[in-house]
């Protein structure tokens, strides 16, 4: 009896990654998704804390890939080892601070690995030729395959025709005729192969699901680096640039301003570790202090606090300070709005 | 059986999966897990990762942002 091959499945939660891997499930083959998380990944978080994505399910998209695909997830947290991915890219960063062949690369490795210690026999990826404009064109899809280690373990069913036949295909493992040609930017021969399946719900695909390819988060981090002088950061770093408006009063200290009741629940768990400020004489948000403000500073920052409440256009109004676990109550002006130089806002 | 309690509170998914699951590989069949959880998200993620992994999702209450999980360990 022919042996049961298994490969493992890089699974974001996206539709390409999830027709690869039934592709290859639909050849027979035992599939296994798994999933890393670098701590940048978009969804998650931000459905829970902001308003604005209430409407989403509020779902883990690759946990409900795997289950629609009937297969098994490994989530893997990676933050750690993932950090000299963000600080030192070999390949250099996309438009943002992305470097994402530099993760492909990383992610391809780490299910070689993967692959290696729980004995399975090849990697699957929903890589698309020419689909994203560092990671998945037609000179770096091999680059991705070299220095990952995975070289002809590594196949992308939705474009293997286009590429030469890795070792599941040689070997008989995989059937290539039943493999695909897609190439490009364009989403249609995937929304063919979902209505095949008869996939219906799924993410929106393509993108959108790292926060280092935005922006304005972007900005953010590259203002963290500045101040500390040096690239590195732990993950509460990060997960604070997700949250609130972000200002740069002074280049000794900023301030994280709660946007809204989600995003002031999600502040009040580092409370203890920041100094922070809040009005109590009219509603305002949960501001935290980050940096190493002095009584001016702290000063000039409770009345940006008063501008940011409802108390905005009252003569004075009442902030509680807290440092050091230390509450003081302050009576400020609130700073008119002609006073916040838009340079200050990160 | 055993019961184990895990503190998942102000993590976000899908770190508080990644823990359970950290947590669940050193426990044997039939030992019970409960985790408490601030993210909404646990709600679902949670039992989607047993269904997919072999463990019995015994219960999943929550209100006003706390939330608790309870599952027993199965075979994956």
């Amino acid at each position: 009896m022919q042996q049961k091959r298994k490969a493992v499945a890089l699974i974001s939660g996206g539709l390409d990654s999830m027709l690869a891997a039934k592709v290859v499930l639909d050849q027979g083959v035992h599939v296994e998704g798994i999933n890393f998380f670098t701590g940048f990944c978009v969804e998650g978080h931000t459905h829970a804390i902001r308003k604005k994505d209430k409407a989403k399910p509020k779902r883990n998209n690759a946990l409900w890939v795997a289950e629609q695909l009937g297969i098994k997830l490994h989530i893997i947290d990676i933050i750690e080892e993932y950090k000299d991915v963000v600080i030192n890219p070999k390949h250099g960063y996309g438009a943002n601070l992305n470097p994402c062949l530099d993760c492909k690369i990383f992610m391809v490795g780490k299910a070689r690995e993967w692959i290696k210690q729980n004995g399975f026999d090849f990697v699957i990826t929903g890589e698309v030729i020419g689909q994203r404009p560092m990671s998945q064109r037609k000179d770096t899809m091999p680059v991705v395959a070299r220095e990952s280690g995975a070289d002809d373990l590594l196949l992308r069913p939705l474009c293997a025709k286009n590429l030469a036949p890795t070792l599941p295909e040689r070997e008989g493992w995989i059937d290539r005729q039943d493999l695909h040609d897609f190439s490009g930017r364009g989403r249609k021969p995937q929304m063919a192969l979902a209505q095949k399946f008869e996939i219906k719900d799924y993410a929106q695909p393509a993108g959108g699901c790292c926060f280092l390819t935005d922006k304005n988060y972007a900005k953010k981090l590259s203002d963290l680096w500045n101040t500390q002088g040096h690239k590195d950061y732990e993950l509460d770093d990060i997960m604070l640039l997700k949250v609130g408006r972000h200002l740069r009063p002074r280049p000794n200290f900023k301030m994280i301003i709660a946007r809204e009741e989600g995003e002031g629940k999600f502040l009040q768990g580092y409370k203890k570790t920041f100094v922070h400020m809040q009005t109590t004489s009219h509603n305002g948000p949960l501001v935290l202090i980050d940096g190493k403000p002095d009584q001016d500073d702290l000063a000039l920052a409770a009345r940006i606090t008063a501008r940011y409440s409802q108390g905005r256009e009252a003569e004075s109004v009442l902030v509680s300070v807290v440092s050091d676990g230390v509450e003081q109550n302050w009576s400020v002006m609130p700073l008119p709005p002609h006073e916040i130089p838009n340079d200050w806002h990160i | 059986m055993r019961m184990h309690y895990l503190d998942a509170r102000h993590l976000l998914c899908p770190l508080p999966v990644i823990r359970v699951q950290d947590r669940v590989k050193k426990l044997i069949v039939g030992d019970m897990l409960e985790v408490s959880c601030t993210d909404p998200g646990v709600m679902q993620d949670i039992p989607a990762w047993c269904r997919i992994n072999g463990h019995r999702l015994v219960s999943a209450v929550g209100n006003d942002g706390e939330f608790t999980i309870r599952l027993e360990v199965g075979e994956e």
